[in-house]
Order: C-alpha cells, then sequence, then structure tokens
C-alpha cells in the first residue's frame, strides 16, 4: 500500500508528518511512502534527503490520493473531496469539536484515525502525539520566555556585581509543564511548580522543580491521570497560591489545559500584582488561555508592563525535532496496524487503542469511542485490594503480633539471665572468670565479622577454620601423659587439629594472593 | 616469673593477634597482613604450648617431643598438600572436611580432660558439652562434604517425624548428662557421644544441597564453640577466646546468608526445604524458550556498551572462571564496561564466585554485590547469567506461591537482553521452573559453559583480527 505525506496548508505551519528516518521505517514496514515535494523544507528535510530514504516525491493531488494519508493537521473539506474512496486518513482532528469533517470524512468513506484521540494507556504511549507536542511546546515556553525576559535565567557573581537567578513558576505538571520545568532548571532558574494533583510531586522534584504545597487547593490522587474539577474552596484557595506565587516569579509559565478547555489561573488582577518585566507564557493559548489578558498567538504587554505571550504555534516554532517526534509516533501507529509488516494495514476494531482513535470507519461515524480503562494511576489496584480499613486492621494485628513476640522475648531473655545468674553463682570464681573471657571474645568477634566484606566469606572461613585448630594447644599439653589411652587420644587430636591449622593458613593465603585491583 | 606465666603471657599476645588477624580479614587491601598476623599468632601459641607441654610432660622429655615433632610432620605435610592442590572449586568440601578435623580432635580432648581430671560439675558439664557439639561437628562436617563433592545425594533426607527425633537426641543427651553428673562413668559419656554423633549426621543429612553455605558456616561456627567448651574445661583462655571468635563468626556469616535468602535461619537448619512447594512449582507455568549460539551471543556483546556477568555455582562446576576472565579482558579491551554481580548466596560457600573469581585474575573491584548492581540492570545492555538458577528467579518477586517468594534477586531481566548460559532446561536446586527462561529478552545457550564462553571468545577475537 501507498502511503501519502503532502505539504501541510494551515498558515504559519512548519511541520510535517514524516522525516526521512521515519520514511525509512515505514518503507521496512512494507510500505511505499509518496512525498509531496518541498513538504519538509520548513522542518529542514530536503526532498533530496526523502528520495534518499526511499520516499518518492509527488504533486500535491497524489499525495492526497494515496492508500494512507498521513498529515499534521485536520484535512480542509477540499482536501476531503481530494481523497480516494476507502482512504485511511491519519491526523489530528480534534474530533469532539468537528462534526463537520467527521461527516464530509465518512461521505467518503474513509477511515479516519484521529492521533489526537489515542487512549491514555501504557501501550498507546508510542503513538501518543499529544505527549509528543506538549513536551516540545513546554521546552519551548521556556525559550520564549528567555527571549522576553530582560534577563538572564542562572544567577551571577561578577566582578561587576551579582545578579540573581530568575524565579520561574509553572502551572500544571504535565508533559508540557514537566518539559518546561526541566528545560527552565538546566538554563539555570529557581523552578517552582504547582499541581492540584499531589501524587506529581515527585516528578516535579524529579525535574528539578521545587513542588509548591498547598494542602488546601489539592485534590486526592486521581484516578485517571487527568486533574478533575476543583471545589468551590480549592479553587479559591489555588487562585490564592498563584497570586502569590506569581508576585514573586520572573517569569509564570501556564499548562492548565483540562479536556479542551482552559480554566483561569492567572486573572487581571493577579497580573497587576507582578514585577514589571516580567513574562507570562500561556501553553493554553489554543484553549482560550489561563490568563485572562492573553490574546491567542499573539504576544501582549500589560500596563504595568508584564509581557504575555499567548502563541499557540510554540511546536511548529521547533519543526525539526517536532517532525523527527511526530514522524516516529506515526511509526509506531504503523506497526500497531500492520501486524504482518507486508504494508497491509489492518485495522482491528477489538483492540482498545486502535478503536479508541477510529472516528470514521465503513460509512459510520464511530465517535465518541466506548470508554476505555485507564492504567494511568494505581486506582483500579487499591480498588480491588483490600480496602483501607482492611489494610489498618491488618496492619494493627500485625503490630500486636510483633508486640506479643518481643514481649514474649523479653521474657525468655529475662528467664534466661536469670538462670544464668543463679548457675554463674554456684560455679566457683576460676569458672566465672573463664566465662566472662568468653562472653566479652563472643562480643568482639561479633563486631569484628561485622565488618568483614561478602568477598571475602570464604577466605575469612579458612581462616577461623585454620584459627579454631587451635584446640591443638589442648591435645598438645595432655600429650604428654603418662597413660598410653589418654596419650594416644591426644596424639590424634593434634594430628588433625594441625592438618586444620597448616591446611587452613595456607589456603587462606592461597586465595588472598588472588584477589587483585585492576591495575 | 615461670613457665607457665610466661605462656600465659604468649598467649594473650595471641589471642590480640587473632582478633587483629579477623579485623584484617574485612578489606582485600588489608586481609593480607591478617592472614599473616593470624600465622604469627598460632606460632607464638604453640610455641608456648609445646614449651609449656615439655615442661610438665610425665614421661621422659625426649618422648613427649618426639611425639609432638610427629604431630607437626603429619599436620605439615598433609596440610599443605592438600592446601597447594585444592582447586578453588572445590574449596567449600575442604573447608568442611577440615570442619570434621576440629570436631573429632574436640571430642578426644574432652575424652581426655574425662579421663585425666578429677571429677567436679562445673568440669563434667564443660567436657559433656565440648563432646556434644565436638561429635556434631565431626559427623555433620563428613556429611556435608560427602554432599558437597557429590558422594551422597545432595536431596535432603526426609525421616518422619524428623525435628522429633532431634529433639529427642537432645532431650536424651540431657538425661545421660544427669547421670553422668552423678557416676562420673564414662558409659553416659559414650552412649552421648553415639547419640550426638547420629544427631548430626541427621541434621546435615536433613538439608538440601542448596543451603549448602548455611550448613557449612554454621558447621565452622559449632567447630569454634567446640574450641571454647575445650578451653572451659581445660581453663585455657586462648581456647576460649579462639573458639568464641570463630563460633560468632560462623553464626554471623549463616545469619547474613540466611538474611541473604530470606529464610528463617531455623528453617534452614530443620531441613527438608523443597520438598513440600517444590513438586506443584516445577509444574509451574512453562512457556516457548528461544534458543541461541554462541556467534550471536558475540555479536551481540560486541555491539553492547554495559554487560554484567551474573555467575552461579554452573560456572564453578564447568570450571568455566578461566575463559570467562578472558571474555571479559577481551570485551573490556574493546571498551565495553563488563561488570559482575555476585548474589549472596550463589555459589555453595559465602564469597565462593568472588574467590573464583579473583583465581582468574578478574579485578576485584568490578565484582559486585547484589545491592550495588541491581539498580543498574534497566541501563544495562546484555547480561550473561552463567550456571545462575534461582537467584535470578524473576516469581521470587513477582510469584507470592513461589517457594522462593520474598528472597532478594539479581533483577536480570530489567536489562535489553539476557543471555541464560545453562546446560539444560532442568530447575535449580530449589526446583522451582525460573520464567526469565520465557521472557522475550532472554534466550538460553545451551551446553557447558566453559566450552560455549570459549566459543563465543573465539568469535570475538576473529572479528577483532578482521576489523584490524
Amino acid at each position: 500500500m501507498r502511503i501519502g505525506v503532502p505539504a501541510e496548508t494551515r498558515a504559519g505551519e512548519r511541520l510535517v508528518a514524516a522525516s526521512p528516518a521515519s520514511v525509512a521505517q515505514l518503507i521496512k514496514l512494507g510500505y511505499q511512502v509518496d512525498v509531496e515535494k518541498g513538504a519538509g523544507t520548513s522542518a529542514s528535510f530536503l526532498d533530496e534527503q526523502y528520495e534518499a530514504s526511499g520516499a518518492t516525491l509527488v504533486d500535491t493531488e497524489a499525495a492526497w490520493s494515496a492508500d494512507v494519508v498521513t498529515c499534521v493537521n485536520a484535512p480542509t473539506q477540499e482536501q476531503v473531496w481530494g481523497l480516494r474512496e476507502n482512504t485511511t486518513v491519519v491526523s489530528m482532528m480534534s474530533p469532539q469539536s468537528n462534526p463537520e469533517l467527521l461527516a464530509a470524512l465518512n461521505e467518503r468513506d474513509a477511515t479516519a484515525l484521529a492521533l489526537d484521540a489515542v487512549p491514555r494507556v501504557s501501550r498507546a504511549q508510542a503513538i501518543d502525539v499529544l505527549s509528543t507536542l506538549s513536551n516540545v511546546a513546554g521546552y519551548r515556553a521556556v525559550i520564549e520566555a528567555a527571549e522576553q525576559y530582560g534577563g538572564m535565567f542562572t544567577g551571577q557573581v561578577t566582578a561587576a556585581g551579582k545578579t540573581a537567578p530568575a524565579t520561574v513558576f509553572i502551572i500544571g505538571a504535565g508533559v508540557a509543564g514537566l518539559a518546561a520545568i526541566g528545560a527552565a532548571s538546566s538554563l539555570g532558574a529557581q523552578v517552582r511548580a504547582f499541581d492540584v494533583r499531589p501524587e506529581v510531586a515527585e516528578q516535579i522534584e524529579s525535574m528539578g522543580g521545587t513542588f509548591v504545597h498547598a494542602p488546601e487547593a489539592q485534590q486526592e490522587i486521581s484516578a485517571d491521570g487527568y486533574a478533575k474539577p476543583l471545589t468551590e474552596e480549592q479553587q479559591a484557595a489555588a487562585m490564592r497560591v498563584y497570586a502569590a506565587e506569581a508576585a514573586k516569579a520572573d517569569v509564570v509559565i501556564t499548562t492548565a489545559l483540562v479536556r479542551g478547555t482552559a480554566p483561569t489561573t492567572i486573572t487581571a488582577h493577579v497580573v497587576a500584582g507582578m514585577r514589571p518585566g516580567s513574562v507570562i507564557v500561556d501553553l493554553a493559548a489554543s484553549g482560550g488561555g489561563n490568563c485572562e489578558l492573553t490574546v491567542p498567538g499573539e504576544t501582549v504587554v500589560s500596563d504595568n508592563g508584564v509581557t504575555i505571550v499567548g502563541y499557540t504555534d510554540l511546536t511548529s516554532r521547533m519543526p525539526r525535532h517536532t517532525s523527527t517526534l511526530f514522524g516516529t509516533n506515526i511509526v509506531h501507529l504503523m506497526e500497531l496496524l500492520t501486524p504482518g509488516k507486508d504494508g497491509v494495514l489492518v485495522l482491528d476494531l477489538e483492540d482498545p487503542v486502535q478503536r479508541g482513535m477510529t472516528v470514521a470507519h465503513a460509512g459510520e461515524i464511530m465517535w465518541p469511542p466506548p470508554p476505555v480503562s485507564v492504567s494511568a494511576a494505581p486506582a483500579p489496584a487499591a480498588a480491588q485490594g483490600p480496602t483501607e480499613e482492611e489494610l489498618a486492621e491488618k496492619a494493627r494485628a500485625e503490630a500486636e503480633a510483633a508486640a506479643r513476640k518481643a514481649r514474649r522475648r523479653n521474657w525468655l531473655y529475662g528467664a534466661g539471665a536469670v538462670a544464668a545468674l543463679v548457675l554463674l553463682s554456684f560455679a566457683d570464681s576460676a569458672t566465672v572468670q573463664h566465662l566472662t573471657v568468653f562472653a566479652l571474645a563472643v562480643i568482639v568477634g561479633f563486631y569484628v565479622i561485622s565488618n568483614v566484606k561478602h568477598s571475602l566469606h570464604t577466605p575469612l572461613m579458612s581462616q577461623t577454620n585454620a584459627i579454631s585448630g587451635i584446640i591443638l594447644v589442648g591435645a598438645l599439653l595432655q600429650i604428654g601423659s603418662d597413660d598410653a589411652v589418654v596419650s594416644t587420644l591426644a596424639f590424634i587430636a593434634a594430628a588433625v587439629a594441625s592438618i586444620n591449622i597448616f591446611g587452613g593458613f595456607l589456603v587462606t593465603y592461597r586465595m588472598l594472593g588472588m584477589f587483585r585491583k585492576d591495575a | 616469673m615461670t613457665l607457665t606465666s610466661l605462656a600465659q603471657a604468649t598467649y594473650v599476645v595471641a589471642a590480640v593477634l587473632f582478633v587483629l588477624s579477623l579485623a584484617g580479614l574485612a578489606k582485600e587491601e588489608t586481609a593480607r597482613r591478617g592472614n599473616i598476623l593470624g600465622m604469627v599468632g598460632m606460632g607464638l601459641a604453640l610455641a608456648a604450648t609445646v614449651v609449656l607441654s615439655l615442661d610438665q610432660s610425665e614421661r621422659p622429655v625426649l618422648v613427649t617431643a618426639l611425639l609432638i615433632a610427629m604431630v607437626f610432620a603429619i599436620g605439615a605435610s598433609i596440610g599443605t598438600w592438600r592446601a597447594r592442590t585444592v582447586e578453588m572449586t572445590q574449596m567449600p568440601e575442604l573447608i568442611a572436611m577440615l570442619h570434621s578435623f576440629v570436631g573429632a580432635a574436640a571430642v578426644l580432648v574432652g575424652f581426655n580432660s574425662h579421663l585425666t581430671e578429677e571429677a567436679d560439675p562445673v568440669h563434667q558439664i564443660e567436657v559433656f558439652l565440648g563432646i556434644l557439639i565436638g561429635a556434631v561437628t565431626l559427623t555433620g562436617s563428613i556429611v556435608a562434604y560427602l554432599k558437597l563433592s557429590a558422594r551422597m545425594k545432595s536431596r535432603p533426607l526426609t525421616l518422619p517425624g524428623r525435628n522429633w527425633l532431634n529433639l529427642g537426641a537432645l532431650v536424651a543427651s540431657a538425661g545421660l548428662l544427669a547421670w553422668y553428673l552423678a557416676s562420673d562413668s564414662i558409659v553416659p559419656l559414650a552412649i552421648m557421644t553415639a547419640i550426638a554423633l547420629l544427631l548430626g549426621f541427621h541434621l546435615v543429612a536433613a538439608i538440601g544441597g542448596g543451603d549448602m553455605p548455611v550448613v557449612v558456616s554454621m558447621l565452622n561456627s559449632y567447630s569454634g564453640w567446640a574450641a571454647a567448651a575445650a578451653g572451659l574445661m581445660l581453663s585455657n583462655d586462648l581456647l576460649i577466646v579462639t573458639g568464641a571468635l570463630v563460633g560468632s563468626s560462623g553464626a554471623i556469616l549463616s545469619y547474613l546468608m540466611c538474611k541473604a535468602m530470606n529464610r528463617a535461619f531455623l528453617s534452614v537448619i530443620l531441613g527438608g526445604f523443597g520438598t513440600e512447594g517444590g513438586t506443584t512449582a516445577s509444574e509451574g507455568p512453562q512457556g516457548e524458550h528461544r534458543e541461541v549460539k554462541a556467534p550471536e551471543v558475540a555479536s551481540l556483546l560486541a555491539g553492547a556498551s554495559s554487560v554484567v556477568i551474573v555467575p552461579g555455582y554452573g560456572m564453578a562446576v564447568a570450571k568455566a572462571q578461566y575463559p570467562v576472565a578472558d571474555l571479559v579482558s577481551t570485551l573490556r579491551h574493546q571498551g565495553v564496561t563488563v561488570r559482575f554481580g555476585v548474589h549472596p548466596v550463589a555459589g555453595r560457600l559465602p564469597g565462593h564466585m568472588n574467590v573464583l573469581l579473583a583465581e582468574a585474575k578478574v579485578p576485584y573491584d568490578i565484582v559486585l554485590e547484589m545491592d550495588e548492581i541491581n539498580e543498574d540492570f534497566p541501563e544495562t545492555d546484555v547480561v550473561l547469567v552463567i550456571g545462575a538458577n534461582d537467584v535470578v528467579n524473576p516469581s521470587a518477586l513477582e510469584d507470592p506461591g513461589s517457594p522462593l517468594a520474598g528472597m532478594p534477586v539479581l533483577e536480570v531481566w530489567k536489562a535489553g537482553q539476557c543471555i541464560v548460559f545453562k546446560r539444560s532446561m532442568a530447575t535449580g536446586y530449589a526446583g522451582v521452573q525460573n520464567p526469565l527462561f520465557f521472557r522475550d529478552n532472554s534466550a538460553m545457550l545451551f551446553g557447558d559453559a566453559k566450552t560455549q564462553v570459549e566459543a563465543i571468545l573465539t568469535e570475538l577475537r576473529s572479528r577483532d583480527g578482521a576489523a584490524v
């Protein structure tokens, strides 16, 4: 089958749905790939590079009439008319807000796979273009902020005085937020981040950010990995956090986009409280913006000198890498759809991932898909497992058992000590002295041996074995007895014990000679 | 100053040297010195004892001197011969054998002490305990030796009511002690010795081959306690100190090993492991395993940047440590990072693998312990599992019903590719099927480990030559 890669037509779009590298991988799956001339130019992929990877260069019409058409943005009505019947279209489609497109695709009997409707299960992560785009957007947001911000992100102490590091406050620790945290902290900024989901604290810290704790504004651990709408009290508390943090920050990056809609996090009032010269980058501008003053697609400056960046094409501003990653997502999707690796696309609607992204197929509109059980959070396991009360009950029982055991042990030790005391008080003082030596030697032995490295345990054992041949001393002292029996027994004992001594020490010596460090 | 007080002073020095000797063994850098200090201590102690013994001799001094000289001649010739010729793979057997000697000596010294010194209850108890521990050590070590050298089946011997048998033996011994205290006759002592010999035999026979490392270190501990008991009955502080050192050393080693296997010490000692869960578990999930040949492994290794080798008893059996060491140096020469991951209970002695690798001149700083290397497996390209099985079994972590459940294992399946060297698809000592073999990123390389490693090495070298 042929895969067509047309050039993107949306104004200002610089992305392309395939890179030379991904073309080669698609060909490996058995497909022919037709790339429209000049499709990759704005992403710095030249036509010759595509040709070198095995693609055929074609004109616009041919690219749209392939068996499978892959593009970044949803096709326009005219482009849909240019499709052949029964074509498979792979692109982002915003199916929830684009019923006309679905209807048009359906009229052409097209199979439409929406890349932005991939279910969020771990198996589908490799084809989740939203993660790819968010990641790039988060990085780019920091770059945009750095351009607008009139200073260095890293703090410096120079002969001409010192500059403080920039404080970057990031709202929302999704993929974009985390990427922004990483980028900002690697530029040297102090990064603080807030999310209504308390479980992301660890992820924030792993990227180099500081998690802003505000328990009253944060909700319970979520089941599907998405934030839930906040209660009114939580909402109010969160707004207070935003205001307080924004006032201290040089750069604020907002990423709150809950299922396509952007809640307001930075009100005009908050902007008024920020320092002149500080920057807000609104990653949710495409959904209307998290900041009340955001103008989608533009950069504006507020009355008090705060720059508000509302670009909606952040990913397109890094066309090279975005296209590379996007192309790889498509390759992963085609791997899933080409089980035979023979260039024949097979759609399996039983597979929840494939079903989830199929919005039209065989003359039928398939949106919305049935709900998919999501594996983002450990919640399902908790639901099946014992409840919290049972767990607490179990823990209590275990603690009680341990305490009982400890009590019993203490009693045993006590009884043992008393018994030892009684016995010792009957023994003569010489024996008690010997026992004292014995007890002290056991303790010394315990501490000395505890320090021995595992790798030396075998030499240790043969050395202690040699040393325990010291019993020879006892046998030697008996050997001079005038009783023949005693003398014979002592002789045998001394002989075997001395084998022990010689053998043990020498073999230890031999072994230790082998241990060497790398020269 | 009498000879006796001089000897006592020498004993103190010797005891201190022994403590320093064991302390020196803590690190590779100082281990050699520790060994020498032990020898010096032993030399001093024996010299003092010989002088003392000649001084106290009830016979013509010359006869005693001759006897002592013969003792040392026997000990030196046999001991040196064994120490020089033993192969490092047979270390466990040798050590088990030597333990039995200490046990035998303790029994004989105990009887002598009974014969030569007059009876008082404290002394009688000491004699009794010394012989009991010595006899258990003697037969226990012999059984361990036979099992380790495969002259006896390593399967645990499970007599009905075996724990009651052991308990019965101890109770009978307690009864005999009372009789002995009352009569000071040698008869109860002899009966007890017979019972203790049987007890030692039965105790170790009931323990499976996989638990032998624990048994050997436990016997090490017993031999120490036997020496300490002998010291108490002879009122000799040097024997007491040394015995206590050795005893606690063996006890700690056994404890560490049990912890590494996540088993209770008592359940190892009481034996019979692998009899309950083993049979059902071996019927567990089977699957498709993938087989590879040496050349494929060679190309895999040539393309890797990080390799971890997990050795096990199988490497010792095949004596594959030398080709493995060559493989390591070849790979390192080509710029591949190679390290070893050693599980605490790999082999048949604690630290057995380390000794074998050291013998083959593998630098000890690339031989890492389980805890040091487990985190690195996800970043490792290739893992070679050479003759290890249970210590890399993922069901220890994933299957709560497995007999290995809860035992910390080397998480080799997290690496990019895992090659398992094995003679066949048979199960390990625990008798548990290993799901590792059926994982997607695992492949089996069947055959003798030594031959296979050599084949890989030849392949790698020919490539290297071709490249130059």
